[in-house]
């Protein structure tokens, strides 16, 4: 079972991840699988009665306000970030959270790397599906590498000036 | 000054360990090319052409004579004994050994200073008006907004991976002197009718490939929602921006396809739903930030019997009037000036300053102004506050220091990028250029009867050396791999800004001095009743010099 960082921990990946097509009723195949949106649109009738399991991906540039409101009853959302560098996940996710009443997994996936993780964490992912070749042992560590921010984020919804004695 | 309290101790050290560990991997193998570049780049990291660079941020351009000391420190045990002052007023060190970096992030953050995003595709170090605090002409002090806007951008989780840098700068007075035109977001802080603080709004602007001045698109934000609303601009640019073209990933270009109104919407819907969220200012905060700007403890001074002593010793001494004229300005403290060192003799390129430098200008901060300095987007050092009855002892300080060239404002105090000497970016040497330029304007005379004038060189188009804006602006070309030289005329910087035109086909460097002893040819002939450079050429516009500077030799 491969596996990634969820909560600060290692742990087991039991989601299978269909991967993007332009033919939106394709097949959903059975258990826990996190289908494109254009899937998830196109076959939200039957899928809704999977409830625990089917998550949906966003691609960087499938905004928020795309999955809207359903976002509050799904169990997982993964954003894909093609490219470390393409920050609109960053985004994205902050709106699930903050905007959308988003409570369920919230996964990056893609091209993410260790040193975005606090970033990542402060914006609201709690899980982490890194490249292979990356220890996850050693990458939780960067989950932490600050423990102080200045503004609002996910994990702390007062800035720091609301904070200061 | 602002003054670090336990929290930003705790983030700028944990920002210096986290740079620490990545480097150390980088070092090892562990973390890859590509993946720390992005890393060191947001801090302040490049590699350039010789060594790397690393850029220090001065925030909107304050500086104590504890931070000089430690840059001259930094300058003299990591660096070849002097340092840059950029155009965006950041001190640059040119030489430092990659390994060591981190050790010069923590000697600098001893001292409050760091060089969070001084690069990369995130909000960079804001900058303001030099004479902030000081100035005439100031409605309300920038500095205080500018600190607080340095906490949002500094780790916002956001937006540490935007399409493209982004740069704001922010103005108090009514004269322009932060550049508001020319950057992603320009604000002016003003006050309404009620006596109300908040800021005028601009964004899109910016020089680099695409010049283009700034959209208003608020034209009163009240002072509580200036995060909000900065969440709001940042975060439609952050998910709107282009990013498949690096050359159309500012938001200006964003800006410009939507159309300012349609922009100023998307913003407004967005920061509707921001508005009443914690990040609303309080009025604590701002009472907070304010506190860090006080007035300094002046003395009642008598500003008529200072200036009768002033004009007394300029009549005897006429090398200090000159640089009375040029170096000195006007203050809004009866009995005080603000006093420009210049780091632009001739022979030196522009900007550059010795660690010894370094320490006697924190001596005379000590001595002369409160301990504190300013850097100058046109990449000079200002001693803020120093009563007029001791500037004739300044200057000969700052004589035999090397930095009272009284040519403050004039041609030769031009800005100029590193250029081709440093810059793996460049297309050409702008160094070289300038020193060229300084000579052959070398009679003081001569410059002071040319009056103010703007010459500014970028050594590429990415326009570190703001050549847009200059009354005279040079621009580094490359054609087939020989270095040429574009002249452009008319841009300035200012309340009233514009963007220079282009004069004709570019030049060789060695052309380069006749060519601008040609234009100021040009005006010296055809300005009437006091003209500025600026002006003659607004009236009579490029023709003229065109068919001066490009007539056959007969
Ligand atoms: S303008 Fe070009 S050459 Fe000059 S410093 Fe900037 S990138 Fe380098």
């Amino acid at each position: 079972m491969p596996k990634l960082i969820k909560d600060s921990a290692i742990a087991e990946d039991n989601w299978q991840l269909l991967a993007a097509s332009d033919d939106a009723s394709t097949e959903v195949p059975a258990g826990q699988v996190i289908v494109p949106l254009n899937v998830w649109h196109a076959q939200k009738e039957t899928l809704s009665q999977r409830a625990d399991e089917i998550g949906v991906w966003l691609d960087s540039d499938q905004l928020a306000d795309e999955i809207g409101d359903d976002a509050s009853k799904l169990p997982l959302i993964a954003v894909n970030f093609p490219g470390f560098m393409d920050g609109r996940g960053f985004s994205t996710a902050r709106l699930l959270r903050e905007r959308h009443g988003f409570t369920g997994e919230l996964r990056a996936i893609g091209g993410v790397i260790r040193d975005q993780l606090c970033y990542l964490k402060r914006c609201g992912f709690n899980s982490f599906d890194l490249d292979d070749s990356i220890d996850l042992a050693a990458a939780i560590e960067s989950l932490n590498d600050f423990t102080e921010g200045y503004q609002a984020s996910v994990d702390q919804p007062l800035p720091l000036f609301r904070r200061r004695a | 000054m602002y003054q670090y309290d336990e929290y930003d101790h705790k983030i700028i050290g944990e920002r210096v360990a986290q740079f620490r560990g990545q480097t150390e991997r980088y070092l090892a193998g562990e973390l890859k090319e590509e993946e720390f570049l992005p890393l060191r780049l947001q801090n302040g990291l490049y590699v350039q052409r010789l060594a790397p660079m690393l850029r220090i941020n001065v925030p909107y351009g304050m500086l104590s004579s504890k931070q000089l000391r430690k840059l001259a420190y930094v300058a003299r045990h990591y660096d070849k004994g002097y340092c840059h002052i950029s155009t965006r007023q950041n001190i640059q060190f040119n030489w430092p050994d990659l390994a060591e970096v981190p050790d010069i992030l923590s000697e600098l953050a001893e001292v409050e200073m760091h060089a969070t995003q001084s690069s990369g595709n995130c909000i960079r170090n804001t900058t303001s008006d030099q004479f902030a605090g000081i100035a005439k002409d100031e409605v309300v002090d920038p500095r205080p907004y500018c600190e607080i806007i340095r906490q949002w951008s500094s780790f916002h989780p956001e937006f540490a991976f935007l399409p493209r840098k982004f740069k704001i700068a922010v103005t108090g007075a009514a004269e322009d002197r932060a550049a508001i035109q020319v950057h992603d977001i320009g604000l002016q802080v003003l006050r309404n009718d009620a006596g109300e603080v908040g800021f005028k709004v601009l964004v899109g602007g910016g020089l680099g490939r695409t010049p283009i001045l700034g959209s208003v698109i608020n034209e009163f934000l009240p002072e509580e929602n200036l995060l909000s609303y900065l969440d709001a601009i940042v975060r439609v640019y952050n998910q709107l921006g282009r990013r498949d073209n690096k050359y159309k990933a500012r938001i200006k270009i964003l800006v410009k396809a939507m159309g300012p109104e349609q922009f100023a919407a998307k913003v407004e819907e967005e920061f509707q739903r921001l508005k009443e969220g914690p990040t609303a200012l309080t009025s604590e905060e701002i009472q907070r930030a304010t506190r860090f700007f006080p007035q300094p403890d002046y003395a009642q001074l008598d500003d008529t019997a200072a200036d009768s002593d002033l004009q007394k010793l300029s009549d005897d001494n006429p090398a200090f009037a000159k640089w009375l004229q040029r170096n000195v300005r006007e203050h809004r403290q009866p009995g005080y000036a603000a006093v420009s060192l210049s780091l632009k003799p001739t022979g030196v390129a522009p900007g550059d300053i010795t660690d010894s430098q370094l320490e006697a200008i924190a001596e005379l901060a000590d001595k002369f102004s409160f301990g504190e300095v300013r850097t100058t987007h046109e990449q000079n050092i200002v001693l803020g506050d120093v009563r007029k009855e001791q500037l004739f002892e300044l200057w000969q300080a700052a004589r035999s220091g090397g930095f009272a060239t009284p040519n403050i404002g004039t041609l030769t105090d031009l800005i100029c990028c590193p250029g081709g000497d440093f810059c793996s970016l460049a297309n050409a040497k702008s160094l070289p250029i300038a020193e060229s330029i300084q000579r052959q304007f070398d009679d003081l005379d001569y410059l002071y009867d040319l009056g103010d004038l703007d010459l500014n060189i970028s050594g590429c188009m990415n326009a570190c050396g703001h050549h847009h804006v200059g009354h005279i602006g040079i621009l580094g070309v490359d054609k087939k791999g020989e270095e040429f030289y574009q002249v452009q005329l008319g841009g300035n910087a200012g309340t009233d800004a514009s963007l220079g035109k282009v004069l004709g086909p570019a030049f060789g460097a060695e052309e380069m001095a006749a060519v601008v002893q040609k234009l100021i040819d040009v005006y010296v002939g055809q300005r009437v009743d006091g003209e500025q450079f600026i002006d003659t050429y607004r009236r009579i516009g490029l023709a003229p010099f065109k068919e001066k500077v490009y007539a056959k030799a007969d």
